[in-house]
Formats: C-alpha cells, sequence, structure tokens
C-alpha cells in the first residue's frame, strides 16, 4: 500500500516523509481606489500563494470621453482637452497634438517657437520623471526622496506658471507656435532653479540608487526581455530599459532636437532598476538639453504670422477691417484645418504619443484618435510579472507610470 | 450632578445643557484638528495633491497629515479627480464604509460638477450620489485654495453639535431588530 496518495498537483521527487497538499489559486481583487497604485485600474488577480498566476488589469475608471469631447469643439478648444492626458507633463502632449495639426495644415512654425516647445517640453518631461521617482520610492516606503521630487517640481512649477500661468493644465501652445514669448527675466531664473533642481536629483539618487531595499525591490523584477518589449508596442523608457535603443528625439527629430547634444541613456536587463535609473539619466540630459536651448535661441517672431491660423494682434483687431474680420471668423468659425488626415507623434516621457487626426474641412475636429505611450505598458504588465511575487507588482507597476488620463481616452 | 451627567451620556435630545455645549466644543476642537484623510484620487488634481502633502504645502499643519487608506480608519473623504460613472459606485460604497462622523471635500471642478467633461462618461458633479461638506473650485485648485477649503471646513465642524456618545440607550426588553444601524441608533 502506497505510504503517500497521490494529490492533483503532486508530482516529482515523492518523499514519504512531506505532506503534499494540492492548493488551489486564490483570486484578489485590487484597486480601483488602492493606496499603492496611482492611477485608477484594477487589477483582478489569480495567485497560487503569493505568486501571480494570471493578472488582468481592468481599466475604464478615468475614461472622459476625450476623443468624442474634442470632436464637439474647434481645434484650438481640443488643447485643454489634451493637457489632461498625461496630466503631469501636459505641454508634451499639448505641443505633440499641435504638431500633428500643423502637419495637417502645413504650417512651419518659426525656430524660435521651436526652441520654447522644446525647452517647455523638457520642463515638463523633468517634472514627470520626478514624480514617477518620487512616487516610485514612496510606494517602497522612502518618504524622503518624494518629498525631494515634491519640492524640485514645486520649483519647476513656478517657471512654469510664470511662463504659462499655469502650474499643471497649462495650454500654452497654439496652432502655429506658442501662446507669448518668453517672460523677461526667466532665462536667468530657469537657470537658477534648474541648478536647485539638479541638486534635488543628486540628493534622491543618493538616498535610492544603492539603497538596500530599494534595489531588493527593484532589481530584477518585472523583467522584460527586448524582442518582447518590441513585441508588445512598448516606447519610451520602458522599451530603453530593455535595451532598445529607439528615442523618436533621435530616431525622428522634430522641432530642435537636431541641433541639440543630448545622450539616449539605455538599460540591459529591463528590470524596474533599469527603468528608474533611465529616469533619472534622462533627467540630467533634459536638463542640459534646457540650458542648450537658452543657449542657442535667438529673438523672432513666436508664432507664424498667418490670421487664417493664428489671431490677429490686438491693434490690428482694433483699428483695421481686415483684424477684425480675421478675429472674428476664427473665433465665430474656429480655425479651418484643410481636409485630409494625418498621423504625427512626438516622444513623451512616457513613450510615443501618436495622433490621428481626420480634418474635413470645417472648424472642427471629425476625429481625433490619440495613441497613448500607456496602454500598451498596461498591456505589458500581466507578461512582466507573471510568476512573480505579489510585491512585485507594486514597483513594476510603478515604473511603468501609468497616467489614467492618457490610458482612457 | 450624576442624573445630568447620564442625561449627557445617554441622550440625545436633551444635548442643550451647558457641560454638553463644553463637551460639544471640546469634541468638535478635537474633531477639526485630527483629519484622518481618505484621498480619493483619480485623477490630474491629485498632483496637486501631492504637492499638498509635500514639504511646501504641508498640509500637516492644519492637522490632516495623515491620509488612510483604509475608509474605515478615515473621517475625512476627499474626492480628487474625475469621477466617472464606471467609478461612481466605488466612490459610494467607499462613502458608506466611512464611520461616522465623517465629512467630504469635493477637490476640483470635476468632482464639485463634473468640470468640462460636460459628456457621456462623466458624473455631473459627486452631489449627485453623495453628500459634500466644502467644494474647492479650480482645475487643479491651487493648493493654496485647497487649504483654504480645509480651513472652511475645519469652522463646520467646530460649530457643528458634537455628542460624547452617539447613540440611544439599548433598550432592554426589545429585540433589536434585523438591520439595525448601531452607529446612529436608526432603525433602518
Ligand atoms: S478638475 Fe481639472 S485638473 Fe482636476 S481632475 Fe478635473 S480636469 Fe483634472
Amino acid at each position: 500500500m502506497p505510504v503517500q496518495r497521490d494529490f492533483e498537483g503532486a508530482s516529482g521527487a515523492d518523499s514519504a516523509l512531506e505532506a503534499r497538499l494540492p492548493t488551489k489559486t486564490m483570486s484578489l481583487n485590487m484597486g480601483p481606489s488602492h493606496p499603492a497604485s496611482h492611477g485608477t485600474v484594477r487589477f483582478n488577480i489569480e495567485l497560487d500563494g503569493e505568486n501571480i498566476v494570471k493578472l488582468d488589469p481592468e481599466i475604464g475608471f478615468l475614461h472622459r470621453g476625450f476623443e468624442k469631447s474634442c470632436e464637439n469643439v474647434s481645434w484650438t478648444q481640443c488643447l485643454p482637452y489634451t493637457d489632461r492626458l498625461n496630466y503631469v507633463s501636459a505641454m508634451c502632449n499639448n505641443f505633440g497634438f499641435l504638431s500633428a495639426v500643423e502637419k495637417l495644415a502645413g504650417i512651419e512654425i518659426p525656430e524660435r517657437a521651436k526652441f520654447i516647445r522644446t525647452l517647455a517640453a523638457e520642463l515638463h518631461r523633468v517634472c514627470d520623471h520626478l514624480t514617477c521617482c518620487g512616487a516610485m520610492a514612496l510606494e517602497l516606503g522612502g518618504f524622503a526622496p518624494f518629498l525631494y521630487a515634491i519640492e524640485a517640481r514645486e520649483l519647476l512649477w513656478d517657471r512654469v506658471a510664470e511662463l504659462t500661468g499655469a502650474r499643471l493644465t497649462t495650454s500654452y501652445g497654439r496652432i502655429g507656435g506658442v501662446d507669448r514669448d518668453l517672460p523677461e527675466g526667466w532665462e536667468k531664473k530657469v537657470r537658477d532653479t534648474l541648478e536647485k533642481v539638479q541638486e534635488f536629483r543628486a540628493e534622491m539618487d543618493a538616498l535610492l540608487t544603492h539603497n538596500r531595499i530599494f534595489l531588493d525591490r527593484t532589481r530584477g523584477t518585472g523583467v522584460m526581455s527586448a524582442e518582447d518589449a518590441v513585441d508588445y508596442g512598448f516606447t519610451g523608457p520602458m522599451l530603453r530599459a530593455s535595451g532598445v535603443d529607439y528615442d523618436i528625439r533621435k530616431a525622428h527629430p522634430y522641432w530642435v532636437y537636431d541641433q541639440l547634444d543630448f545622450k539616449v541613456p539605455l538599460g540591459t536587463t529591463g528590470d524596474n532598476y533599469d527603468r528608474y535609473y533611465i529616469r533619472m539619466m534622462e533627467m540630467a540630459e533634459s536638463i542640459s538639453m534646457i540650458e542648450q536651448c537658452f543657449d542657442k535661441m535667438k529673438p523672432g517672431p513666436h508664432i507664424i504670422d498667418d490670421w487664417r491660423y493664428v489671431l490677429p494682434p490686438k491693434p490690428q483687431v482694433y483699428s483695421t477691417i481686415e483684424g477684425v474680420i480675421g478675429h472674428f471668423k476664427i473665433v465665430m468659425e474656429g480655425i479651418k484645418i484643410p481636409k485630409g488626415e494625418c498621423y504625427a507623434y512626438t516622444e513623451t516621457p512616457n513613450g510615443e504619443l501618436g495622433w490621428y487626426l481626420v480634418s474635413d474641412g470645417s472648424g472642427r475636429p471629425y476625429k481625433v484618435h490619440c495613441r497613448a505611450p500607456g496602454i500598451q505598458l498596461v498591456g505589458g504588465l500581466e507578461h512582466m510579472v507573471k510568476g512573480s511575487l505579489l510585491p512585485d507588482l507594486i514597483p513594476t507597476f510603478d515604473a511603468i507610470n501609468m497616467i489614467g488620463g492618457e490610458v482612457e481616452q | 450632578m450624576a442624573e445630568n451627567f447620564q442625561a449627557i451620556t445617554t441622550r440625545r435630545e436633551e444635548a442643550q445643557g451647558f457641560i454638553e455645549r463644553m463637551v460639544s466644543r471640546g469634541l468638535g476642537w478635537a474633531r477639526k484638528y485630527s483629519l484622518f484623510q481618505y484621498p480619493f484620487v483619480t485623477a490630474c488634481c491629485g498632483m496637486e495633491y501631492m504637492s499638498m502633502a509635500g514639504a511646501r504645502y504641508d498640509i500637516a499643519r492644519f492637522g490632516a497629515e495623515f491620509p488612510r487608506f483604509s475608509p474605515r480608519q478615515a473621517d475625512l473623504l476627499m474626492v480628487v479627480g474625475t469621477v466617472n460613472l464606471k467609478q461612481a459606485p466605488i466612490l459610494k460604497r467607499v462613502y458608506e464604509q466611512m464611520a461616522e462622523p465623517k465629512w467630504v471635500i469635493a477637490f476640483g471642478v470635476c468632482a464639485s460638477s463634473g468640470g468640462f467633461y460636460d459628456n457621456y462618461a462623466v458624473l455631473q458633479g459627486i452631489d449627485k450620489i453623495i453628500p459634500v461638506d466644502v467644494y474647492i473650485p479650480g482645475c487643479p485648485p491651487r493648493p493654496e485654495q485647497v487649504l483654504d477649503g480645509l480651513i472652511l471646513l475645519q469652522e463646520k465642524i467646530q460649530a457643528q453639535s458634537h455628542k460624547l456618545i452617539d447613540r440611544h440607550p439599548p433598550e432592554p426588553e426589545l429585540v433589536r431588530p434585523a438591520g439595525r444601524d448601531l452607529v446612529s441608533g436608526v432603525n433602518k
């Protein structure tokens, strides 16, 4: 008579002294309002002990009807909606959308506007990476790096507020350029701020990069190979952490990125630590890019002079009939973008932000579709954490930097 | 004296006496400075919420420092960001899980009125489903505005009447009916 009964799941070398019990998987619901997830998403997790067998992310808790809303307003009025896609780096979205519109209309924006867009986008990229790294530290139990990150971001937002009038949701771009030129004395302030931000960044670096707890939680977790990352459609820091050298700013330069000197940091293992560290390095690159922009910038117009697309200057509106008509037509009918469709893409902090626009020649978009970087990343989440421990989900999800606004358009 | 004391601890209808007023004021004072908040963070306003928790604006100065991520331990529900129709039942559930006394702040225009998302997906203001004590406008509101809202709420809490024990004494011969809410003592 056999000593051990053959339970389901008991295989391999059986010893008489080991009691093998069949285990059942447990299903666990995490979210959508969970302390360790910044972003409303619900995970249906199947656990075997503490290992994740299956993970099913459910999104839709922040669906705000973005695409449909855009179709009901004029092209310029879409801008506030684009701000609230990835709200941590509003200007990157803003300018990305405008690039697509300008491609459709065949507009070339002035050189100075390109510089302003580049430097403003880089400012917000730093904010985004700061938030991501800080929140990651916070959720792994380190409050101090988070405070440094927030304080650095606060300083940057002060500068952003001086430039655009808002801290977070800026709506600073306009079709054909940007809303207004840099404020006086702003350059000096930004340079000082960036120095301070560098200090905060170094502080975070010192607290996190060689921190044993942080290393243990992030190294070797959520690994994604380069092939898989490409297959899942990853872009941005998540793709580069896996070692794929693809940055749209380098591969297909837009605005003035071809005139700037910057490196694209690459990871080797594709784990969460690489993702964190790439963001830290990119911050330093962005800061140097902003400084280069200031060095290379020349005075000039910040927006094109074409009254079909841009509101005429106020003196003209008040004194000439052409000015009044130009103003009236834009305000009442919206900017008329020629018939057609196009796809344009830019590199936002999380990856490729693509816009597919269709215009029927009226003052409103016929269709706006946004290829947000976040959704592919959330799609690849199961692949990254399958088989690993439940606590590994937290740093992986943080490294994805899922922003509800852009994932659920 | 003894009678008096019993009255304030047991009879809610008779909360008129001097001691009760003092107790109410004291409790109000204690409650307004120890708000444990449950941040129901969904969207962009959450970034300003982070700023507010950061060192510069430092909500800890107002005694509302500590976020509790369990509704059962929280007494201030901060609804930060857009609530859409899929999220709404969850918000309601969270609110219902909180123990009395509880207060709600609507942080940002989305939570207050739906904001500029006037469309098929978004709940047009959380006051459609739960009561709100303070509305903070702004898209997103600046942290100063939020702190102002918090101070308003604290004033409101101070002005409310608080009881030491907020329930009726158990009635001995009565069998407790099913569905009785022990906290407020109201039969459902
Ligand atoms: S109020 Fe504005 S900033 Fe706040 S969640 Fe709504 S859209 Fe975002």
